[in-house]
């Protein structure tokens, strides 16, 4: 055998087999994953659209005039140079009114993240550690939400909350988090029974220290698979109450109250439900590709099922 | 007469972030109406040899060879269709575990069945004796019981014997075992192996027995293939297996324990033994 | 709209998997039956537990909402005893469940009628229309799922994945209205909302409430064929959803069945490879495909509300639209628990129907 003298590129140290370090492990992990990402087009083009997303939100008033500026001489034009998309019932530029509901729409999908996710990781952690009488009484909690449909539970609670967007999002969390406990207390019954999580017991670690440091960290990758795969369903379900009136209340430019609005005008004004259609359905699609994409790369069971 | 096998610089390779893997590294060897063992641990290759003949290493796997012939058939350039005709009619495999190789939700009368129906036409009637013929030359009483059975109702030892009777049904020409009774209770592989043994006798076929177990494969073949890394490093007659030269089988040799033993310890496998 | 209950699978798979273990019949059934039927009874009392919460204690106060903001003081603690509501909330949730148990729902502010006598009215119309679609779903699903299994990373599984994917990204109230616009207005492929044209509107009886049905039994077919013009759009698109979801489960059962050591054996005997697929790989896939199509079933009373209040379909979705915009409390717990309700029965059946079909668990 001969000695390899030339010098390790960045390259090798990545994707070396044995990681000196947990940095090393934990770098060439991220960078082979995101090797497997961009080699699948799919995943790609989800990335970008989410990206797109952020990009537009941020420089909206750069790009787009005021979104609730009326124009009523001009009202109901067709797509034309000035007007992109065309204008909508009070004259109003249907493009900015897109434009500005990716601020919406981000505010939405990053709330409900924020409020179910952890909610239900912590949940199910828990259940899944503990075990016994705690787990029983949270997982039948859980399961008697998961057994409700979604959508008609969210409406239910806006309804007794009363219409408004922050409403919606309260209401779409409180249906989202049973799916997140689910997952995490299944994780954390295969993790529990590891060694290594005897040996931190053994050194006196406190059940805290234990979900906190040794558990929790290793459900977060197939949390944001979840994550991002059901962002979807949340953009849905927020446009879908917002097109029944419970959600954002106008002249907010939210996509699904907007196609409420050009509801009436579908046969002969086509543009006024059509645009922002389309941008919920690029939006969640993109969402949809990407989570796609990163349970293909991530979650090792479906990975070994080629 | 041509040989009935015939191998030659075969390789198996499968794609990874850092290039192709070869997992067989150019192998060749002949067959006639022999029994051929071939042994080395996990991962030299072995079982892929078996399938890499059959042709059914699943993509992204590539298969490549100078010279890949069964029986004057050249296999390399055989369609998907003629492969068909070939395999279980003329080549057949059993594999390790019946636990995962039995369809779980058929019977195991339907499975058998199966494998003579996909070759040939003949009554319900005359295809029910077939099976209950078969059954019985694996030495399962009871055959049209056991013929109702689902695979989860049966014991180890008797679904490697399912195995074998599906696997010998069509009458084949050569039969690949792969690690045949590594999944089985150590009490009855004599059994299946002297099963296996008579019957492939019997019939006049060639036989591959795939198999970590040196002993073994040398009790149950005329001749030896040793493999590492997907090269061959020894190939001997079984008879001769004590004379071996390479370092590789001497240590594999050296590290089975013996029932006379006097050693206090036995070796550990030297992997830097090149 | 939001047809995901994988996670909801993930969980039936794995008790099934540790049922399938314990392997000893007699006492086992029995015990899993009243299991089964324990975890129904506790999860029905979940389910009137959330509708309750939602009704009583929330800050819509009923009481105000039916004497009025402005009246008196004596006036508003008369009606609040009269409602039962100055009870103490176990008693209170008692008495619910026992109006419930009674088939007692209370009286929509909107109709003026019993939500019990509503409800029973518009049910059959949503019935009709999941039950059209999920034929779809089911009819155009699983081939689609098995064809991108066995063809994975081909172009035809990443073109089965997007039109799947589109199932989870395309709001069901914007396909509904595109497609009136185009297939009705424009085109005039198919009828327009409602369930039949004005003038065939009540030419046949109720029977089932079924109005394909009804009209057969009553051998007009004039109306049969007037309510199946109607029907046709929103059953499709239900219909989409549906098989975007059952595609993308089909193919995930079918590539881990694929890989199976059982299917290489059936090629190893030499089978073509349809019934290697077919025979082999889907037939075991054919138990787990019954909980998702049940799962998808359920789903599409959920995906109604959006579909039916596009297409004015007087079905239950509808019922409960305009019962949400007029804040008919009633109204509104009664079409969630009956949704509920129809939600877990199926997802639970289905479950229970797992056990019986698959060798392996009996």
């Amino acid at each position: 055998m001969t000695l390899d003298l030339s010098r390790p590129t960045l390259r090798d140290w990545l994707l070396a087999d044995s990681p000196a370090s947990r940095t090393q492990a934990r770098l060439g992990r991220a960078y082979r994953a995101s090797l497997a990402l961009l080699r699948n087009p799919l995943a790609v083009l989800g990335a970008l659209i989410i990206l797109a997303l952020l990009v537009l939100a941020l420089i909206a008033p750069l790009i787009a005039t005021d979104p609730i500026a009326q124009d009523l001489p001009n009202r109901l034009q067709p797509p034309s140079g000035a007007h992109w998309m065309g204008t909508d019932e009070l004259g109003r530029d249907i493009y900015a009114r897109v434009i500005y509901g990716t601020r919406i729409t981000l505010e939405i999908v990053v709330l409900v993240a924020i409020l179910a996710a952890p909610l239900g990781l912590v949940i199910g952690a828990v259940s899944g550690y503990f075990g016994g009488w705690a787990d029983r009484v949270l997982m039948g909690l859980t399961d008697i939400f998961l057994s409700m449909p979604k959508l008609i539970l969210a409406l239910a609670f806006t309804a007794a909350l009363g219409p408004g967007i922050e409403h919606a999002i309260i209401a779409i969390a409180i249906s989202s988090w049973p799916g997140y406990a689910r997952i995490a207390r299944a994780e954390t019954l295969t993790i529990r029974r590891a060694e290594y999580v005897a040996a931190v017991e053994l050194q006196g670690a406190s059940a805290l220290r234990v979900i906190w440091g040794h558990i929790l960290p290793l459900l977060t990758s197939s949390l944001i698979i979840r994550v991002t795969l059901d962002m979807a369903g949340i953009i849905l379900t927020a446009a879908g109450l917002g097109f029944i009136g419970l959600g954002a209340q106008p002249p907010a430019p939210e996509w699904g109250a907007m196609i409420s609005r050009g509801r009436s005008f579908i046969l002969d004004q086509w543009w006024v439900a059509t645009m922002p259609g389309f941008a919920i359905v690029i939006v969640s699609l993109g969402f949809c590709f990407l989570g796609d994409g990163l349970r293909d790369v991530l979650d090792p069971r479906s990975a070994e099922r080629r | 007469m041509t040989p009935l096998l015939e191998v030659e610089n075969l390789r198996v390779s499968f794609p990874t972030p850092r290039g192709p893997v070869e997992v067989v590294r150019g192998i060749s060897f002949t067959l006639g109406r022999e029994r051929l063992g071939i042994v080395g641990e996990s991962g030299s290759g072995k079982s892929m040899t078996g399938r890499a003949i059959l042709r059914l290493v699943r993509p992204p796997g590539r298969v490549a060879a100078d010279r890949l012939s069964f029986d004057g058939l050249d296999l390399r350039s055989q369609s998907e269709g003629e492969m068909r005709r070939l395999r279980g009619a003329r080549i057949s495999m059993i594999m390790q575990d019946p636990k995962y190789s039995l369809n779980p939700v058929m019977t195991v009368g339907e499975q058998i069945a199966e494998a003579v129906r996909a070759h040939a036409r003949m009554s319900r009637r005359a295809l029910r004796q077939r099976v209950r013929d078969m059954l019985e030359a694996v030495r399962i009483e009871a055959p049209d019981r056991v013929a109702k059975l689902y695979p989860h109702e049966v014991s180890g030892g008797m679904g490697q014997r399912i195995m074998i009777a599906m696997m010998l049904i069509p009458e084949p020409d050569l039969l690949i075992a792969d690690e045949p009774t590594s999944a089985l209770d150590v009490s009855v592989r004599a059994q299946v192996l002297d099963l296996i043994d008579d019957l492939i006798k019997r019939r006049g076929m060639g036989l591959i027995l795939i198999s970590h177990d040196l002993d073994l494969v040398a009790r149950y073949c005329d001749r030896i293939l040793v493999m590492k890394e997907g090269e061959i490093v020894e190939s001997c007659p079984a008879q001769n297996l004590g004379a071996a030269t390479h370092p590789y089988t001497r240590a594999l040799l050296a590290a089975a324990p013996r029932l006379d033993e006097t050693r206090a310890e036995l070796p550990v496998l030297d992997r830097s033994a090149a | 709209m939001a047809f995901e209950p994988e996670t909801a699978i993930v969980a039936t798979l794995d008790e099934v998997a540790s049922a399938r273990r314990q392997r000893v019949p007699g006492l086992r059934i029995l015990f899993g039956v009243g299991l089964f039927l324990l975890t129904l009874a506790l999860t029905f009392i979940g389910l009137l537990a959330i509708t309750f919460f939602i009704g009583r204690v929330v800050p819509i106060d009923p009481v105000v909402a039916a004497v009025g903001d402005r009246a008196s003081k004596a006036v508003y603690e008369a009606a609040k005893a009269a409602m039962g509501l100055d009870r103490p909330l176990p008693v209170q949730f008692a008495a619910y469940v026992g109006d419930v148990l009674r088939g007692n729902f209370g009286v929509s502010v909107s109709t003026g009628r019993p939500v019990a006598e509503d409800l029973a009215r518009v049910f059959p119309a949503t019935l009709e229309m999941a039950t059209l679609g999920i034929l779809i779903g089911v009819a155009l699903g699983v081939p689609m799922g098995v064809t991108a299994a066995t063809r994975q990373g081909g172009p035809v599984d990443q073109v089965i994945r997007v039109v799947g994917l589109l199932g989870y990204s395309v709001p069901a109230f914007w396909l509904g209205l595109v497609g009136l616009a185009l297939f009705y207005a424009r085109w005039k492929l198919v009828a327009g909302p409602g369930r039949v044209d004005i003038a065939y509107d009540g030419l046949v009886g109720q029977h089932t409430g079924l109005i394909l049905v009804d009209s057969l039994i009553e051998g007009n077919t004039d109306v049969f064929f007037n309510a199946l013009r109607h029907l046709t759009l929103p059953a499709a698109i239900l219909g989409f959803y549906s098989l975007a979801y059952i595609a993308r489960m089909t193919r995930s059962f079918m590539l881990e069945q694929l890989a199976q050591e059982y299917v290489t054996t059936a090629r190893v005997k030499g089978l073509p490879e349809r019934l290697v697929v077919w025979r082999h790989a889907f037939r075991p896939i054919l138990v787990p495909l019954i909980t998702v199509i049940g799962l998808s079933y359920a789903g599409l009373l959920e995906g109604s509300v959006m579909i039916e209040t596009i297409f004015s379909w007087p079905g239950i979705g509808n019922y409960l639209t305009v019962a949400l915009l007029n804040a008919d409390m009633n109204a509104v717990l009664g079409a969630t628990l009956v949704i509920g309700a129809v939600f877990v029965l199926i997802n639970k059946g289905s479950d229970a129907l797992y056990r019986l079909v698959d060798p392996r668990a009996r």
